[in-house]
């Protein structure tokens, strides 16, 4: 691991890590949505479906 | 599946395929079979009838035609169900792999650059990034555009799974190109024809996501993304050319047709991660391709019998 040790006391050390970070943060957290998505679903209830139907439900009352 | 909610006393309507009749029966207008009512939902019958019903009990003439079976099979969702199930992991595991290998060639293997130093390794993500924002974008054209042409929903259910994953790689190609800047040009950001068109790809990536999640039904909103999308993809091959067309600070092609000028060991780097990054995009792509359908298709028989 003297390399690692040697990227921490590198000048660009904050922007390799910074980038590698910003990185697997980003794909790991659709990764995490998705997980959440898939929670939803099984619990048989889909936040934006059920937005949909609110909103069509409100416009065919309105149509009567 | 073609979801219409037909108020009592309306007319008939005709969405997509099938005719509605609004009452209790509708017609798959490619092959005339009749599918079925599911039931009511707020005092108003919802008519639920697919067209891949008709596929899945091989009534459908136009698309059961002996020749074109095996081409057609997998554009019903609930052949393509089951298979993109299947091939999830075959993408996943792989995507690890290649991305813990290109990591340890990356950092491990590749010697220091004589000029840009130990800064340059943010390269080894920033590239295949940069690369995969505009290939899906191309992608995601590509499936809007045939969902659109030939009323295909699983292709732009594809489109609208692809888009996400776009955007979180031309995101992180800017974020990680403005961390390479700062060292290398000095600045984190410069209004230069390579970077402005890559947010532009950005902004087309959001512009499809906020456009299609702002209509309510799916068809429509399908219809509304797929001419976006293929209105912007006028701005890939601009990015990808404006280096040569433009002074720009941006640095032109490493890797071209005649030339290879990386050291084995670097190119080795980027070249796993571009690969991990694939692997990666496709399998994200099929877990929430599977997600849409599970969505739009609530009511089909098949999907109950697939998930129970």
């Amino acid at each position: 691991m003297g390399l690692i040790r040697y990227f921490a006391t590198d000048k660009y050390a904050v922007y390799i890590w910074g980038s590698y970070g910003v990185t697997f943060l980003l794909l790991g957290a659709e990764v995490l949505m998705l997980l959440k998505r898939k929670r939803n679903l099984t619990r048989g209830h889909s936040p934006k479906l059920e937005s949909r139907d609110n909103r069509l439900e409100t416009s065919f009352q309105e149509i009567r | 599946m073609f979801r219409s909610y037909s108020p009592p006393g309306q007319p008939a309507r005709r969405c997509g395929y099938l005719w509605n009749s609004g009452i209790d029966f509708s017609l798959c207008l490619q092959c005339r079979s009749q599918t079925k009512v599911y039931g009511t939902r707020y005092g108003i019958k919802v008519v639920t009838a697919t067209h891949s019903d008709a596929l899945d009990q091989r009534k459908c003439g136009n698309f059961m035609s002996k020749n074109r079976i095996n081409l057609y099979k997998y554009a019903a969702p609930a052949n393509f169900y089951p298979l993109a199930g299947k091939l999830i992991p075959l993408f996943a595991v792989p995507s690890a792999i290649l991305f813990i290998l290109g990591m340890y060639v990356g950092f491990f293997v590749a010697p220091t650059d004589a000029v840009q130093g130990e800064s340059y390794r943010i390269l080894f993500i920033h590239v295949p990034a940069a690369w995969m924002g505009m290939f899906l974008y191309v992608l995601m054209a590509i499936y809007a555009g045939v969902g659109w042409a030939f009323n295909a929903r699983l292709a732009s259910m594809m489109a609208t799974a692809i888009s996400p994953t776009g955007a979180i790689f031309t995101f992180i190609s800017l974020v990680t190109g403005s961390l390479w800047g700062r060292p290398a040009w000095g600045v984190w950001w410069v209004w230069d024809a390579r970077l402005t068109s890559t947010l532009i790809l950005l902004f087309l990536y959001i512009g499809f996501i906020s456009l299609q999640s702002s209509i309510d039904d799916a068809r429509r909103a399908d219809r509304a993304g797929a001419v976006l999308a293929l209105v912007g993809v006028i701005n890939v091959p601009i990015i990808y050319f404006s280096v040569q067309w433009w002074n720009s600070l941006h640095q032109g092609a490493t890797i071209t047709k005649n030339s290879f000028k990386m050291a084995p060991s670097m190119a080795a780097a980027m070249l796993i991660l571009l690969g991990a990054c694939w692997l990666y995009s496709i399998a994200v792509v099929l877990v929430r391709v599977r997600y849409i359908i599970r969505e739009r298709e609530q009511e089909a028989p098949w999907l109950a019998e697939a998930t129970a």
